[in-house]
């Protein structure tokens, strides 16, 4: 009996103030979605950089003369690090098929330039890809060696950039969640005033705090709830529209996003939701209410 | 049943104390008037055994429990002790006589079947049989006063409090309510009634606390308004 009072009430109390309601929903929506994008992004960037960097590769480009003795000694050197895995030797030819498969599309460069034009060069795989930087320092200054690549400065720029659209997502989110906030606040102000005598009756004849508090908490939940799943809505909008619609020509560089993923998002954004709306609420009420 | 015991409540800001040095003592089923002048702080009384406001100093028993030392979270259970009216009766103007009365019942966790037993009984009892489908606007001064007193009597409290319950009754109207408190009275409640209203008090012949100033300066057995 007491439960369906309550419910009765919650429905009644949102559709009171059905467009305070409608405004509290979108704006936790919002702050949900972006909470949810910028979760998304990081789990991905994580991901994403765990891949890149498992393969990164550090390339040692020797001086187009550099002598034999110079190649053992080096040779010599890789063999005996322990940091680095295996050596691959990239001779002139080979290097050659790899530039003209390259710049396959513009065959006048190809004929423009002979294998002797290209340098040969060592390919590491690393114990540890995190070490890169170390393994290309030691490398960079001995004589015959004319530069170290690897390709983290690239991939750091790029991460970057994905770190910077979470950071401004999260910023988002935390702004819009102030704003359903302050929202959740004064509708329950609101819901509270329009229910002063029931309110006050209750006090009198010695209801139950949580008794009295009940309905309204549980209206600001559900609205909360429903922001969420709105939310969750918009990502799945975001996934089937940006991701696999407009983004679809960066699909072999960025890490896909399953519908798993998708999903595994609601339950952060309904208790971030849920959760926001109760304390709120909660709050509104001890100071508006004194039970 | 109720027992002041020095107690003194200074409001901030406030240049004299309301309440200043009080101690009375209210045995169970007696039937008391508090009286004086607006302002003389018969209100605060009120509002301290309602644990609704603490006193400054002194100590307040009621129903054997210490309300001073009282935690907020326990005035429900404290509060459904003790029956209220007021002045203004605070009924819920869209829900029938029959529906303000359970929703009392209802709020504290009793059943509908409890209230479909026990609400038309008291209605019946406070002289409101067949009127309980009416709404408050459809009922009198006097009638809405008896739904207010069914719905502080329904639980059978030890103790009725009543803040210038005729204050907004006609003479005769007001008669009936006191004879409808006095009828409460006789079942053993104790009935503690602030009041302005000579007639009745001359009426009655009970015991009479006269507040001035924050300080008792009568406290009579079977008293006149003086």
């Amino acid at each position: 009996m007491r439960l369906k009072y309550v419910l009765s009430e919650v429905l009644v109390g949102l559709w009171r103030n059905v467009t305070m309601t409608i405004a509290m929903i979108i704006t936790m929506a919002v702050s949900l979605t972006m909470l949810g994008a910028s979760g998304l992004i990081y789990v991905k960037v994580a991901e994403m950089k765990e891949l890149y960097f498992e393969n990164i590769e550090v390339s040692i480009f020797l001086e187009r003369e550099a002598t034999e003795e110079q190649k053992t000694v080096i040779q010599a050197q890789l063999d005996a690090d322990p940091l680095i895995e295996s050596v691959t030797y990239v001779n002139k030819e080979e290097a050659y098929e790899a530039f003209k498969e390259m710049f396959r599309d513009s065959p006048d460069l190809v004929s423009a330039v002979g294998p002797e034009a290209l340098p040969e060069s060592y390919r590491l795989k690393l114990v540890n890809p995190q070490e890169y930087q170390v393994v290309g320092e030691q490398y960079a200054g001995i004589e015959g060696v004319d530069q170290v690549i690897d390709k983290s400065a690239v991939l750091d720029k790029i991460f970057n950039l994905f770190s910077a659209g979470q950071k401004i997502a999260l910023v988002v989110a935390i702004a819009m969640a102030v704003a359903a906030l302050l929202l959740v606040a004064n509708t329950i102000q609101v819901a509270a005033y329009s229910k002063r005598r029931e309110v006050a009756v209750m006090k009198l004849v010695g209801a139950s705090n949580w008794f009295i508090q009940a309905p309204f908490v549980l209206e600001a939940v559900v609205a909360g709830l429903i922001g969420s799943l709105l939310g969750l809505g918009a990502l799945a909008g975001l996934k089937v529209f940006l991701f696999d619609g407009a983004l679809r020509a960066l699909q072999g560089l960025l890490a896909p996003v399953s519908w798993g993923e998708v999903l595994l998002a609601f339950p952060l954004m309904a208790a971030v939701g849920g959760l926001i709306s109760a304390i709120t609420a909660w709050v509104t009420l001890r100071f508006y209410l004194r039970v | 049943m109720i027992q002041l015991e020095q107690v003194t409540k200074t409001y901030p800001k406030a240049s004299r104390p309301s309440l200043d040095n009080v101690s009375v003592a209210i045995e169970k089923g007696e039937f008391v008037f508090f009286i004086g002048p607006s302002g003389s702080g018969k209100s605060t009384i009120i509002k301290m055994l309602l644990h609704e406001v603490a006193p400054s100093k002194g100590r307040i028993v009621v129903n054997s429990k210490d309300v001073t030392s009282m935690r907020s979270w326990k005035r429900p259970a404290f509060r459904r002790s003790i029956g209220c009216v007021f002045q203004d009766f605070r009924l819920l103007p869209n829900r029938t006589a029959y529906e303000n009365v359970a929703f009392a019942l209802e709020v504290i966790g009793k059943t509908k079947a409890v209230a479909r037993r026990v609400v038309p009984e008291v209605l019946e009892l406070v002289g409101l049989g067949g009127k309980e489908h009416r709404y408050p606007q459809e009922l009198s001064g006097g009638e809405q006063q008896r739904v207010a007193v069914a719905r502080a009597f329904v639980n059978r409290p030890l103790i009725l409090l009543a803040d210038e319950p005729t204050g907004n009754l006609d003479p005769d109207t007001s008669i009936e309510i006191m004879r409808l408190l006095d009828r409460i009275n006789r079942t053993g409640t104790t009935v503690v009634m602030v009041t302005h209203d000579s007639n009745i008090v001359n009426q009655m012949r009970r015991r009479v606390i006269e507040i001035e100033s924050g300080r008792i300066v009568r406290d009579q057995a079977r008293g006149v308004y003086g």
